[in-house]
């Protein structure tokens, strides 16, 4: 009845509506795409394929064609560029695992009950809260004054500077026969962990929420039908937790590909400037955006079939 | 001896083990959670701890090899400083605060209606109040934030629930929009807002830039929360939603009064997450709003302006000041998060109504 009805006043079908409707919920953001997002992305593409010449006398800039020159330049005259996407594509590779299982557990550990746990919550928020620019120039300061105290730094404590005396670790190991690959992948993983542990607080709170969303009827049914613990992790928890498990690889791609080598040097990249071989001084501008924009391009690559594997396994409760 | 085989062999002898292997399996567990959960919390701690240790340090403390961590001599001169020099509660006035007038600095206008009388003064009291970094910064954060969940969990929900031609490649627009890093496309954006629509309608040093990027989801961030916002509505029974439908309400009904209330948990993590980058931004908010006065931007100034003013060439005294900053900074917002704690519990409660 209200199906007939409601179609005779708009004179849409069911799906007309729901078509309608989505476009409307999404409206501000389809504005926001066009005119902030594809419009300065098509200028800074347009960039790309131009030098940048500062006009010294009126201001403002010319645009001056150089075709495919500075795609050329960071491939095949670049030392670097080609190095560092390799590399910190391969970091990506490295940490998103180790970060999704991190904060999992973490987020496990976290939301059972127990004394004091508001405090811990507290603190494992710190990360978020200080992974600004503004504070982590002063980070590393007070790390190198918390193993070394203030004037003296003896030898010893100059070792452990991440915090932890891998190289005894490392010998420990060896002495055991351990084969070498997996003495690396352990060194580097203690090497890693004070990164790991500041890289992993979004996605903690993220799993948190998860995990708080989780009706507890479920596992009360599951108990009564005599589910083990195990069983509720891997028949409840994981299903459940499973659409912001995929969030959170694509959280953590993108955090860690922006923090990554060849994005630092894009952006310092940016304001400097370069000479032609005719002599005149141009931004750097044009090279820094065809770099930002081929590794966005590798970045998502990397996204799209990370996205896609999982995807296949994510479990949506309808 | 026959006894004791007896109450062996009996069931309550099996009650006793049983009940006393799951207490020793849970005090061992109980250890190493302990173990791992105060190892980590040391390992995020140890910077903060040194950082507030020697705020509090004067300045013989910090020469001082002796002294690690625990001062000798409390003193309060560092944060006193850094309140000073980064116009934490009082700042410059209400003629160089920024409000979100286009074209038109109210503020000047009136200042120079009144200047002469008493009513300056008090104006200029009540206005370098307004605009203290912090409280200048809360509110913006805290806009900018709310402005955030309306949006982008609209956006979600209509990406979550409605099947319409080219969701799909709409959506990886979506996380495209957080994939491509910002700078890239920073100029282009600046002279956009410096040339508004074309127009010379300079839109920086205002609110807008930020609150127009915002307003439609393209703001800082703004891609990661559309996501958070669609994967959780997913996640919830869509029962509710054809009950509702089936009871007559509409999309938009259905939205604000059967989704959102129960998806607290969703907000909530978005709330904190924008108002954390909006407060601690520095990209932006030095790009568009060169002028304001805000926490992050006074933070990393904040060494050079107590060295210049106070002639101070120290490292170690600059440090400590700076130290005493990233305290000040830090400390509204881990207030703000134990407040919004509750909720993360609440939001417990909420979703049990849903299963």
């Amino acid at each position: 009845m209200e199906k007939t009805l409601g179609q005779r006043r708009k004179g849409l079908s069911l799906r007309g509506r729901e078509v309608l409707s989505g476009f409307l919920f999404i409206s501000p953001w389809i504005i926001g795409i066009l005119v902030f997002f594809a419009l300065n992305l098509g200028q800074s593409i347009i960039f790309s394929f131009n030098n940048i010449i500062i006009d010294q006398e009126h201001g403002g800039f010319d645009l001056q064609w150089a075709g495919l020159s500075h795609y050329h330049h960071i491939f095949f005259v670049d030392g670097s560029f080609n190095r560092e996407l390799v590399e910190s594509i391969g970091q990506m590779l490295i940490n998103v695992p180790l970060i999704i299982f991190f904060s999992l557990f973490m987020a496990i550990l976290l939301n059972r009950a127990f004394l004091g746990r508001g405090l811990v919550r507290a603190i494992f928020f710190l990360p978020v809260i200080m992974a600004t620019s503004a504070i982590e120039g002063s980070l590393e300061l007070i790390v190198s004054l918390m193993m070394g105290g203030v004037t003296s730094v003896p030898p010893e404590i100059m070792r452990a500077e991440q915090g932890f005396d891998a190289t005894s670790i490392a010998f420990m190991l060896s002495e055991f026969g351990m084969p070498m690959v997996i003495i690396e992948y352990i060194i580097q993983a203690i090497a890693m962990l004070h990164d790991i542990i500041r890289a992993s607080g979004v996605q903690i709170l993220i799993f948190l929420a998860a995990l708080q969303a989780i009706p507890p009827s479920m596992y009360e049914v599951a108990q009564i039908e005599g589910a083990t613990g195990y069983e509720a992790f891997w028949k409840i928890t994981i299903p459940m937790v499973s659409p912001l498990i995929l969030t959170n690889v694509v959280y953590t791609i993108v955090d860690t590909f922006a923090r990554s080598e060849v994005i630092t040097s894009a952006r310092e990249m940016m304001f400097t400037t370069v000479s032609l071989a005719d002599g005149t001084r141009v931004m750097a501008f044009g090279q820094s955006s065809a770099m930002a924009l081929v590794s966005s391009l590798a970045a998502c690559a990397v996204l799209l079939i990370v996205g896609w594997a999982i995807s296949k396994y994510v479990f949506y409760y309808n | 001896m026959t006894a004791l085989k007896a109450w062996m062999n009996s069931p309550s002898f099996d009650n006793t083990v049983q009940k006393w292997t799951g207490k020793v399996r849970d005090f061992i567990i109980g250890i190493c959670t302990a173990i791992i959960i105060i190892g980590v919390c040391y390992v995020i701690l140890s910077p903060v701890i040194g950082i507030v240790s020697t705020a509090f340090m004067t300045a013989e403390d910090m020469m001082n090899p002796l002294v690690f961590l625990i001062p000798q001599n409390l003193t309060l001169s560092n944060l006193n400083y850094a309140v000073t020099h980064m116009q934490y509660f009082r700042g410059p006035g209400l003629s160089d605060l920024i409000i979100p007038v286009v074209g038109f600095n109210v503020t000047q206008a009136f200042f120079s209606l009144v200047e002469g009388t008493f009513i300056y003064d008090a104006a200029n009291f009540i206005s370098s109040i307004l605009s203290g970094a912090l409280l200048q910064t809360l509110l913006f954060s805290f806009f900018l934030s709310i402005v955030n969940v309306i949006i982008c969990s609209m956006v979600g929900y209509g990406f979550a629930r409605f099947k319409f031609p080219g969701s799909n490649v709409l959506f990886a627009i979506v996380i495209l929009t957080i994939v491509v890093p910002v700078h890239s496309y920073m100029v282009p954006m600046f002279l956009n807002f410096r040339y508004f629509l074309g127009f010379d309608w300079n839109l920086l040093n205002t609110w807008w830039p930020l609150t127009l990027l915002s307003i439609t989801g393209v703001g800082i961030r703004s891609g990661l929360y559309i996501y958070i916002f669609r994967q959780f509505f997913r996640g919830l029974p869509k029962e509710i939603e054809e009950a509702a439908f089936i009871d007559g309400a509409g999309p938009l009904y259905t939205y604000t009064k059967v989704m959102m209330p129960n998806s607290v948990p969703a907000i909530v993590t978005v709330l904190l997450f924008s108002f954390v980058w909006h407060y601690n931004d520095t990209f932006f908010t030095s790009l568009f709003m060169n002028d304001a006065n805000f926490l992050s931007v006074r933070l990393m100034a904040l060494g050079g302006t107590f060295s210049v003013v106070e002639v101070v060439f120290s490292q170690h005294l600059i440090q400590m000041v700076v130290f005493g900053g990233v305290l000040l900074v830090i400390a509204p917002i881990l207030i703000i998060y134990l407040f919004l704690q509750r909720y993360f519990v609440e939001g417990l409660e909420r979703s049990g109504i849903v299963g």
